[in-house]
């Protein structure tokens, strides 16, 4: 019965696995999934909060506080990278897609090496005690390492969509990605609405980035493996669609688990655009949204 | 037309002719050795703006059709001793399908997707090809060039050379590309895709045409690589830089014409190689990267544009 030892481990790990993508896919669900801005830096930005966390750990700080210190300086930065794109593009009437695309892709490179830079390129990690032994549940066995920061996933998810759906601040940032005119006849600034919600984006890169950080050691050129993860994600939940977005999460992260375990982990960087190549190419409307 | 026409065959006569006595003419094969990487990257360039410039798709996956062209050169090289003409055609040819599948399964939808697809290629390959122990591997494997011809003074000179034919093609290709129909429909495509569609430009198969074009010299820029550097691993081969050079050396000449990406490539490559002479490699990547944010930035028409040699024509 070894071979169902094998498959449930490899289930409750891919489920684990799940949830920690779904917490790196949540600022890109925000940003590319409500307000149409293709920000392929968000990895990026995912891993720097990574790096972020490490720094105060080094200092002796336990890595979730880091990430709860580090929402203020992350939103500031969103707000900025924001300004920034707003003041290229949007004052020339629109953005143009291909250019964002373009100046985002740039941004994550000077992002990557500026961390490469400061951190060197070797791998970092940290260790807190809570991390380092298992949990076991009959056959199961569950590493704490992969547990905790499975956990963090879904509170964010839950606080960000109860913000998104119940408060008034998140309404206006779902009406300002549908209709920008009629919010800023109801007498709101759509620019500062969207800079709000571009902030808060970057802010979960840094719950992210201790989720990942905690997971396994990270280097700073460890984005480029989750964009085909996280942009698969908002993409196949259907843009916008958050708690969608953590079921999507939790298959792409059974299928990796079913496939490192029966075939060899170096396949499963390949699995997540392997998903999202059949999903553009058979649902493009995405699993969970709605047809347009 | 014509008379351009003919101005442009004189220059390439030109510069073939240039091409094959200057090794005769130059000593130092470092000049040939660094020479090659720039009529690489020209090559990239001119291959990446068909797709990217003419229609606006941009394809983040440069290194993805780069590295299968390497890959499958260094394969047939190696395993059938097949000449190099014949490894670069076929380069050329798996280039071209695999750009026709990769626009086939994401076209249809919009610009955002297949840029975010062809993110996903280079990744996809590169485990696929890290999973072929017949490939080497992630440990690589060696490849012993040809044995430069009577006409060649050393390989570093031949690699040149074949280089400068395969630039010289694809520059051609990318030209005629531009100013026949083909070109036309993509320009259509790129103004607005709606109304391009409606006055019955059949827009689909415009774009599949181009994917194919632009994988087809994006994966023959690869071939000579493995002869190049004697050595084909998959992280230099389907290098992160490539990727960036294809999109950064366009958007910085400007994606108009044929002429855009090659002043592009000509200076960014240059400057590059006197920068990974004297300075790290990473500055040389945070340096492409900042000019390619300014670029986009403050000058999207790039430098052709600046020059004002199109300020006549229609921006979309």
């Amino acid at each position: 019965m070894l071979s169902i030892d094998i498959l449930l481990n490899a289930i409750v790990t891919g489920i684990l696995l799940g949830s920690v993508y779904a917490s790196l896919a949540l600022g890109l669900g925000i940003t590319f999934g409500i307000l149409h801005i293709p920000n392929i830096a968000h990895p990026t930005l995912v891993v720097a909060g990574a790096f972020f966390v490490y720094t105060l750990a080094q200092w002796g700080l336990d890595p979730i506080v880091a990430a709860v210190i580090g929402l203020v300086p992350f939103y500031l930065l969103g707000v900025v990278l924001y300004a920034f794109y707003s003041a290229v593009f949007e004052r020339k009437g629109g953005a143009n897609v291909l250019q964002s695309l373009t100046l985002f892709f740039g941004l994550s490179l000077v992002i990557e090496i500026l961390l490469s830079l400061g951190f060197g390129s070797e791998l970092k990690s940290v260790s807190v005690s809570y991390i380092g032994s298992s949990l076991k549940l009959g056959v199961l066995t569950v590493p704490y390492r992969l547990l905790i920061p499975a956990l963090l996933a879904p509170v964010t998810i839950a606080a960000v969509w109860f913000y998104l759906s119940r408060t008034n601040s998140g309404t206006a940032i779902r009406a300002v990605a549908h209709e920008e005119r009629a919010l800023s006849i109801a007498g709101l600034n759509p620019a500062s609405v969207k800079r709000h919600a571009f902030g808060i984006a970057t802010a979960t890169a840094v719950i992210a980035g201790a989720a990942l950080i905690m997971v396994g050691p990270i280097e700073p050129f460890a984005g480029r493996y989750q964009i085909g993860r996280v942009f698969a994600i908002v993409v196949l939940a259907g843009m916008g669609s958050i708690p969608g977005s953590l079921v999507i999460a939790i298959i792409i992260g059974i299928a990796e688990a079913l496939v490192s375990s029966y075939l060899n982990p170096s396949w499963s960087p390949g699995v997540a655009f392997a998903i999202l190549l059949l999903g553009l190419a058979l649902r493009p409307q995405g699993l969970f949204g709605a047809a347009r | 037309m014509r008379k351009n026409s003919l101005v442009f065959l004189a220059g390439i006569v030109i510069v073939l002719a240039l091409g094959f006595l200057m090794p005769w003419l130059l000593r130092n094969p470092f000049y040939f050795f660094a020479g090659y990487v720039v009529l690489q990257y020209v090559t990239i360039a001119t291959g990446w703006n068909i797709l990217g410039g003419y229609a606006g798709y941009i394809n983040f996956g440069a290194a993805g059709f780069f590295g299968a062209g390497v890959y499958l050169s260094a394969f047939l090289f190696t395993t059938f001793g097949l000449p190099l003409p014949l490894c670069i055609l076929a380069a050329a040819i798996v280039g071209a399908i695999l750009g026709v599948l990769m626009g086939y399964l994401t076209l249809r939808i919009q610009g955002v997707y297949f840029a975010i697809a062809t993110l996903g290629l280079v990744v996809v390959l590169e485990t696929i090809v890290h999973n072929i122990s017949g490939l080497g591997g992630a440990s690589g494997m060696a490849v012993y060039g040809p044995r430069p011809p009577a006409w060649s003074p050393g390989p570093s000179q031949y690699n040149f050379t074949v280089m400068l034919v395969i630039a010289v093609v694809s520059v051609a290709l990318a030209r005629w590309v531009e100013i026949s129909w083909i070109g036309r429909g993509l320009r259509a495509v790129r103004a607005s895709e709606d109304a391009a569609e409606c006055s019955g430009v059949p827009t689909l198969r415009l774009k599949l045409v181009a994917c194919a074009l632009s994988g087809a010299v994006l994966a023959a820029a690869g071939a000579p690589y493995p002869f190049y550097t004697s050595f084909v691993e998959p992280v230099t081969a389907f290098s992160l830089i490539i990727g960036l050079n294809a999109i950064a050396m366009p958007l910085i000449g400007g994606t108009r014409t044929w002429v855009g990406p090659v002043i592009g490539a000509l200076l960014l490559a240059s400057v590059q190689q006197i920068a990974t002479v004297t300075i790290s490699s990473e500055l040389n990547i945070l340096f492409v990267g900042a000019v390619l944010i300014a670029f986009v930035a403050f000058a999207p028409g790039g430098i052709s544009d600046l020059f004002g040699r199109n300020k006549g024509r229609a921006r979309s």
